[in-house]
């Protein structure tokens, strides 16, 4: 295998790993193309720990060449020429986690950092641990995913009227990012979708996302218009738009930029639905933060969390300073907003940003948590994921190769899956009841999407999940997810579905810091964890006692 | 119907028409506002719910004030719950009434005044008197194995003539001679001289609290020094004894210029001396103050929220407390020494540092009835001033703090870190500091034990503890555990600033849109409730097998004013589901808005084409519509978002 060219050393014994809520052990570090393998040696005990590679977001290493100081230490120091250097590596993980090991000798330190280095962020993804993974009671013969347009489309007759399935992109020529099969009005065939597509960045024409039951309004996705500075139009995008509320006295857009942000968006190309061409829209414009920002914003919360300073003024202003809650908020408001728009006035939604990757799926995916119950169960849960992140062309491998602790220069990441999850965890404390799925799934999802054993959150769109073949050779998350066992840890032992939709309280005063997630690495959460699963237990033994 | 649950004494002052606005919604409700001796109560039209707000209720300067061409005299009422109401009243006249007649009754002048004693919950002589005996603070002593062969009971101060703010009955070392104690008691402010408070029996260290000594800048006592050197010989696991003195060291060496201050190491022999730097009453209630600012205004962003609640500095200072609470707690269970605890006179940091450490070393003022215990030692006994601090009657404002606020608040800090250390819940917390304001209980009338006696509250007027203790079944927490308790019987919590939080339920308990919309503490019980009768289990002998809480109806019957609990009701839209919901505090059956308007849900829908779409408000959308489209596009200002926006 090619990994081994990156492994000088393979083996090191006597190598002290200190980790959060374990005392310090002493014991064998073994590295592998796609793992840290430590295990413990000492009586009595024997853990093994084992650390996906893409797991590390940033390492530091520290020698300390004691041979240097031979003058202080010539009594006792040259006599064992090869232990009289050391080296300690830090490993800051994208799970948050952070490690260290103590290496003895300089060179075996310096191989294993530089192993770690390289293997770490190797960037073919066919040579990812998803596709060596192997578990026994999985087959890549099963399923793979929970859900497709065709599926959803299938499954909801009520849009067979009016909708139809179109299959467009099905070599992935019309819109690279989107899936082959889409959900348009019945009126637009496919050639004036094709003409769309080039009047939108990426080609990401209008789509339904959300087919609201209640009242037949429905939620549409896309990029913005390339309208440029020359005011273009396009016909047939109009004529799309139109088609999507016919009947209807009008529709609104949510533009996720600021008005000023999309008017500047002219200049290079893109733009907006202007109001003389698109006169039964009403634009509602809520800037949301994206890209670096957010990515700076993960950054600076993470590491006022790490500070150990233990003041209260200082905390306060450091996570006031992350901007971090404040994107939550945002985030909350905008898809409650977008759940207002359709569930209360009664409209249909367009939704988009500039590239319709990021937020544009962000909000569509809360309003739909908000809106409908069917979102709400554990498979509906992942489900939404699958449709609204993967399918529709987030891409998880740019937004999601590092975290907070990369030194790397950052390019594309941003932790926009994170955000989501962090609203969820608030929607899901505001309505213990009314989720069927677990804070623990959330965390395992955080983990998941920067480092995984199943080939889920690959690449960046469908199209290059299939070139990879994704589907034929790893094994999916989601199913993994809704094994018996698996189910029954993730599912939430109090779930009472309920038909209504869960509007969220966004006043600051009701959100919180995600402490499960951003402080799980303390004994403080870790004790809180424990009596969580204590409760969680009790809760389940009364509810079947209750039953029987 | 509504007639016959409104107590006679309402046809005092009526005014109708008048109209309530949510603070933090657009809603506003049209009824009627009535106001009786003790209760402010509005009642909103076409609808049979009443809603009152008690006693607590003070007006803020800006109450009354009108402004010309307006719809209406606005009111706005800030309660010591932390409740806020904006009245909007047609007349300027009418208002103007109410507000000079709610100015007059939350001044009163006597105690007598007060509602506990009017309030007559139908017992008779003997309930009552049961009621004032459920707490025994001899049997507690006895409890944690005092008196003992190191520590005795002194009569010293039987009729209250050596320290007039001290209970009764104290404890103190068998070494310690009354000569010994009078001598120590002058030479401490307010003569409250060292006395033990909480005895730690696996380590026979004492927690003991007193005054700060009058030693200025050169000044001893002999009997003082002897006091506490009675004090560390009574625990042989020790040769010394920490002085813990809550103040800031600046405060502190103030005091010196004016003949008080801190013990000089120098003198005493065997005590080791520590600030603890909890600020004191006036920051504490600058600080609150701040923090309601912060929190009440509109529309609140994420940034000023967190900004304004780092300046507010409330959580520092609760942080403070816990911490010196943990060193308190530290000191006696790891090290085995007896501690000494003042403040400047021993009455508002010190209660809060004794009650909190005692609380986090013995588990048994974890549970309902042993936190009852604990609030009757370390804060009724020990003479916190309630009256002063709590502002009962028409007092000195600066004397107004809320220390025993802050207390709560610590313990709720700590049942958000144990979740099952405590056999309360939330609720609990909530409830007594309700009726720390109420005064429709004798409990925490007055400053001290003797006040109180000469009131002859017992007498007179009933106790909360009985209340509670009847209630018992709503304030449990379904998630406590003995066996955790007997695991864990010393918590060690962690101070780290993240995991203090800000607590909603106390500063917006009224604020309906603010809250979670579902609470899982009713489906527990009820779970776990239903999970026993399955089981066969008999509830245990003190709680009865759950009934349903008191609906809002048999209780009203029962009173002539409506009860207590019910006053908790006075805002947003009612109905009846909503009435539900406040009896239970968070307990809701319903889901946000939406549930509130099942009851009808054709409005839903319906709601797109009026204002009442704009209820549930996501931020400034109208706003960046109006503004940000305007410029390009001109008059594509939409009237619903628009028309909400101005009336808010």
């Amino acid at each position: 295998m090619e990994f081994s060219e990156h492994i000088k050393t393979a083996n090191v014994e006597d190598v002290v790993l200190r980790q959060p809520l374990h005392p310090p052990s002493r014991g064998t570090l073994c590295i592998t193309g796609h793992h840290l393998l430590f295990s413990d040696r000492e009586e009595g005990s024997s853990r093994q720990v084992l650390l996906l590679l893409r797991n590390i977001d940033a390492i530091e290493k520290s020698v300390e060449n004691l041979l240097g100081y031979s003058g202080f230490f010539s009594k006792a120091g040259l006599s064992e020429r090869t232990s009289g250097s050391s080296g300690t590596i830090t490993i800051k993980c994208k799970d948050l986690q952070v490690l260290q090991l103590d290496i003895p000798g300089m060179e075996q330190c310096l191989n294993i950092a530089h192993s770690i280095e390289t293997l770490s962020c190797l960037d073919s993804v066919s040579e990812m641990y998803p596709f060596f993974y192997r578990p026994a009671d999985l087959s890549l013969q099963d399923q793979w995913g929970l859900s497709s347009p065709e599926s959803y489309y299938s499954q909801m007759k009520e849009l067979h009227g009016r909708w139809r399935l179109s299959s467009v992109n099905r070599d992935y020529s019309v819109c690279p990012s989107y899936p082959p099969a889409v959900i348009v009005p019945n009126s637009i065939d496919d050639d004036t979708l094709r003409k769309v597509a080039k009047f939108r960045q990426g080609g990401r024409f209008p789509v339904l996302c959300y087919y609201h039951r209640k009242n037949g309004m429905v939620i549409m996705r896309s990029s913005q218009p390339l309208t440029g500075a020359n005011r273009k139009r396009c016909k047939e995008d109009e004529l799309l738009l139109q088609a999507v509320i016919d009947g209807s006295d009008k529709g609104y857009i949510i533009d996720t930029r600021s008005s000023q942000q999309a008017q500047q968006a002219r200049m290079t190309g893109g733009g907006f639905e202007s109001k003389s061409c698109y006169s039964h829209w009403k634009r509602l414009h809520r800037q949301m933060e994206r890209g670096k920002a957010l990515q700076e914003s993960l950054i600076k919360l993470v590491e006022a969390c790490g500070d150990e300073s233990n003041n209260m003024d200082r905390w306060l202003s450091k996570l006031e300073n992350s901007k971090w809650l404040s994107y939550v908020q945002t985030a909350l408001s905008t898809a409650g907003l977008l759940a207002e728009c359709v569930e209360r006035d009664g409209h249909s939604v367009l939704v988009h940003g500039s590239e319709g990757t990021d937020s544009s799926l962000l909000i569509s995916t809360l309003a739909q948590l908000i809106m409908d119950p069917c979102c709400r169960t554990l498979d509906g849960f992942l489900a939404l994921l699958e449709r609204e992140w993967l399918q529709a062309g987030h891409p998880f491998q740019q937004r999601c190769a590092h975290s907070a602790y990369s030194h790397t220069r950052l390019q594309q990441e941003s932790p926009v899956f994170l955000l989501l999850l962090d609203c969820v965890w608030q929607l899901w404390r505001q309505f213990p009841l009314a989720l069927g799925f677990s804070e623990a799934l959330l965390l395992r999802l955080a983990t998941e999407v920067y480092a995984s054993d199943y080939g889920t959150f690959l690449c960046n769109s469908d199209q290059e999940r299939c070139a990879v073949g994704v589907k034929d050779k790893t094994h999916c998350l989601f199913q993994a997810l809704l094994r018996p066992r698996e189910k029954d840890y993730y599912s939430n032992p109090l779930y009472e579905p309920t038909e209504l939709a869960i509007w969220p309280s966004v006043h600051p005063q009701s959100l919180q810091l995600w402490r499960g997630f951003f402080l799980r690495w303390t004994q403080q959460i870790r004790h809180l964890e424990e009596a969580q699963e204590e409760i969680r237990n009790m809760v389940i033994e009364w509810g079947k006692l209750a039953l029987s | 119907e509504t007639k016959k649950r409104m107590p006679e004494s309402t046809k005092e002052h009526r005014v109708e028409q008048v109209r309530l606005l949510d603070r933090f919604s657009s809603k506003s409700t049209n009824g009627t506002l009535y106001l009786t001796a003790t209760h402010l109560i509005f009642v909103e039209s076409s609808s049979n719910n009443s809603t009152s707000a008690g006693q607590e209720i003070w007006v803020s300067a800006s109450g009354g004030d009108c402004s010309a061409g307006s719809a209406g005299c606005p009111l706005v009422i800030q309660c010591r719950n932390f409740r806020m109401v904006q009245f909007v009243v047609q007349r300027e006249r009418d208002c103007h009434d109410i507000y000079s007649s709610l100015l007059r009754l939350l001044r009163p002048v006597s105690y007598e005044d007060l509602y506990a004693f009017s309030y007559n919950p139908k017992q008779n002589d003997q309930q009552r008197e049961e009621g004032w005996q459920l707490i025994d603070l001899g049997a507690e002593f006895e409890r944690m194995g005092v008196p003992c062969d190191q520590w005795q009971l002194t009569d010293v101060n039987r009729d209250y003539k050596v320290c007039e703010t001290y209970p009764r009955d104290l404890y103190v070392p068998i070494t310690a001679s009354k000569p010994i104690i009078v001598g120590s008691s002058k030479f401490r402010s307010k003569g409250r001289f060292p006395v033990l408070t909480y005895f730690y029996q696996e380590k026979k260290a004492a927690v003991c609290r007193c005054s700060q000594p009058l030693s200025g800048f050169s000044a001893r006592c002999l009997e003082d020094e002897s006091l506490l050197q009675a004090i560390s010989k009574a625990n042989h696991n020790s040769r010394f004894v920490y002085v813990m003195d809550t103040r800031p060291k600046l405060n502190a060496l103030a005091n010196r210029a004016a003949g008080k201050g801190y013990e000089n190491e120098d003198n005493y022999s065997n005590i080791r001396f520590q600030f603890v730097g909890i600020e004191n009453i006036h920051v504490m209630r600058a600080s609150l103050q701040k923090l309601l600012e912060v929190i009440g205004s509109r529309p609140l962003s994420m940034s000023d929220y967190l900004v304004g609640l780092e300046s507010s500095g409330w959580l520092r200072h609760i942080k403070a407390v816990v911490d010196a609470a943990i060193f308190l707690t530290k000191a006696v269970t790891v090290e085995g020494v007896s501690v000494l605890v003042h403040c400047s006179d021993g009455w508002d940091r010190t209660a809060q540092v004794c009650s909190l450490g005692s609380l986090l070393m013995d588990p048994y003022y974890r549970t309902i009835k042993g936190f009852m215990v604990l609030i009757e030692k370390d804060w009724i006994s020990f003479g916190h001033k309630f009256a002063d601090r709590c502002d009962q009657l028409d007092g000195d404002p600066k004397e107004v703090s809320p220390i025993f606020t802050q207390f709560l608040e610590c313990v709720w800090q700590l049942t958000e870190q144990f979740p099952q250390a405590f056999e309360f819940s939330e609720w609990f917390l909530l409830q007594i500091h309700e009726h720390v304001h109420s005064c429709q209980y004798g409990n925490f009338l007055g400053n001290n034990q003797r006040q109180r006696e000469e009131l002859q509250l017992r007498e007179r007027t009933h106790s909360l503890w009985a209340f509670l203790m009847s209630e018992k079944q709503n304030y449990l927490n379904p998630f406590y555990s003995p066996a955790y308790s007997e695991a864990h019987p010393v918590l060690e919590p962690s101070t780290l600033p993240y995991h203090f939080k800000f607590w909603r339920n106390m500063y917006h308990q009224f604020d309906r849109s603010m809250h979670p919309r579902q609470s899982i503490l009713k489906t527990i019980l009820t779970l776990r409730e239903n999970s026993r009768k399955q089981l066969g289990v008999t509830p245990v002998a003190t709680s009865d097998p759950p009934a349903a809480p008191p609906t809002r109806v048999q209780r009203s019957n029962s009173n002539t004013l409506p009860p207590r609990p019910d006053s908790l009701i006075l805002g947003a839209p009612i109905n009846h589901k909503e009435v539900q919901r406040h009896e239970e505090d968070d307990e809701q059956e319903e889901v946000g808005e939406e549930a509130m308007e099942s009851t009808d849900t054709e409005r839903t829908v319906e709601g797109s084409s009026g204002t009442d779409s704009r209820k549930q408000s996501y931020g400034e959308l109208e706003g960046t519509y109006n503004s940000d489209v305007a410029k390009e596009e001109p008059a594509v200002v939409s009237l619903e978002f628009g028309v909400a926006r101005m009336t808010c």
